[in-house]
């Protein structure tokens, strides 16, 4: 199964945010290495969070593990039938071994947005 | 001659001085660009007034017609479509009424509807022609009924029309000033508006309009007020006194250039200043 975790600079650590994350980190359940992918919403003027989430859908995934999720990006993936984990404390690679063993909890709350604030 | 009235921060009195200024002057016009909460009506009540109601129009997207190509999803520059199975889904809040997804598709799958955002209403009250402008509660976005009051308010003649501004100093003041040929920034000497005054100007010189400032609440000198004015080079047209009668007139829903032979000398004074500085 394709995951993707929303991670910082160093391609790592889970990063808070999911629309405005610097790369995206696509994996896979059942192999070792994960692509690291530039999210194209980053710098988004607007809708980012619409973007961040068209790209999760382009790229197959059937899950995401994420910190926090705004409304918009949690619609597009509940109608898209992705499934939506809470991110635990520690790197990707850990979160990923967790969501393996079924220890992960879905995501059920998701924030307004920040509509190009801080 | 088209004035804009603005402040930045809330409750200085833009309203106060925007209606007693159309008051002043009769068969002028009066705009209230406050679309979220048009409060111009409780001092220039109209009798009988003429609703129209303001549309914008959003995207549909017929999925027997649609190939998935996704070029209207990839050339929307506000990102509000995303492809989702087998047809682009709309979020209408973030969609600015482009019409680029329409004119992009090549098998014309993509349609339109209008929807209502709120509405634009006109009438008389004490020789002023009143246009109101009143968005509908939920609405992402004040601008287009912006729009439509503005353009409603330059059909009509005038010697001159008031332009009543938004709070703040975004989207909705920057479209409200739009047509303006002057710009009057209502001030208030304390700390918290010294510090809008200055947003407000920057707009201001921003856009390139002449301004001048007019304080209210004026109970003595208040030296950064003042000194912000030097600094922007933007002339002071008047001083509005803190008084309680003033206070007691505009809780009751009264014009104070109908009530104190003061306040009327100041915003005649104030209008002919304007009109030399236009």
């Amino acid at each position: 199964m394709k995951v993707v975790i929303p991670v910082d600079e160093n391609g790592k650590t889970v990063c808070v945010a999911f629309a405005r994350a610097p790369y995206f980190l696509v994996c896979d359940t059942q192999a070792d290495q994960g692509e690291l992918m530039e999210n194209p919403a980053a710098s988004a003027q607007g809708g980012a969070g619409i973007k961040a989430a068209q790209f999760v859908l382009d790229t197959g995934a059937e899950a995401l593990i994420t910190v926090r999720l705004g409304e918009n990006s949690a619609q597009v993936l509940q109608e898209a039938a992705v499934r939506i984990y809470r991110s635990m404390d520690g790197d990707a690679e850990k979160n990923l071994d967790a969501l393996k063993k079924g220890a992960l909890s879905e995501l059920t709350e998701f924030h307004a947005g920040f509509h190009g604030r801080a | 001659m088209r004035v804009a009235v603005l402040s930045g921060k809330g409750g200085i009195g833009k309203t106060f001085v925007s209606t007693n200024l159309a008051a002043s002057t009769r068969g002028s016009v009066y705009v209230d660009c406050d679309v979220e909460e048009p409060n111009g009506r409780l001092f220039l009540p109209c009798e009988s007034a003429a609703s129209k109601e303001v549309c914008i129009a959003l995207p549909t997207f017929d999925p027997q017609s649609c190939t998935g190509c996704r070029a209207c999803v990839d050339f929307c520059q506000f990102n509000a479509l995303a492809f989702i199975g087998k047809t682009p889904r709309l979020f209408r809040e973030v969609c600015h009424s482009c019409g680029g997804c329409r004119l992009i598709c090549a098998v014309h799958a993509v349609g339109e509807q209008s929807v209502s955002v709120g509405s634009v209403e006109v009438g008389v009250s004490h020789g002023v022609q009143v246009v109101t402008g009143e968005m509908n509660v939920g609405e992402a976005s004040g601008v287009p009924v912006i729009c439509a009051a503005l353009a409603e308010a330059l059909r009509l003649h005038s010697e001159l029309t008031v332009i009543d501004c938004p709070p703040g100093s975004a989207c909705t003041v920057t479209e409200s000033i739009s047509a303006a040929d002057y710009c009057l920034v209502v001030a208030e000497p304390t700390v918290f508006g010294v510090h809008d005054l200055g947003m407000v100007l920057r707009l201001i010189q921003t856009v390139g309009k002449p301004c001048g400032v007019v304080i209210n609440k004026c109970n003595g000198a208040f030296p950064a007020t003042e000194l912000l004015c030097r600094e922007h080079g933007v002339p002071i047209l008047a001083r509005i006194p803190y008084q309680k009668e003033l206070a007691a007139c505009i809780s009751a829903g009264r014009l104070a250039v109908e009530e104190s032979e003061e306040i009327w000398r100041i915003f005649t004074a104030l209008k002919e200043r304007i009109g030399g500085a236009v």
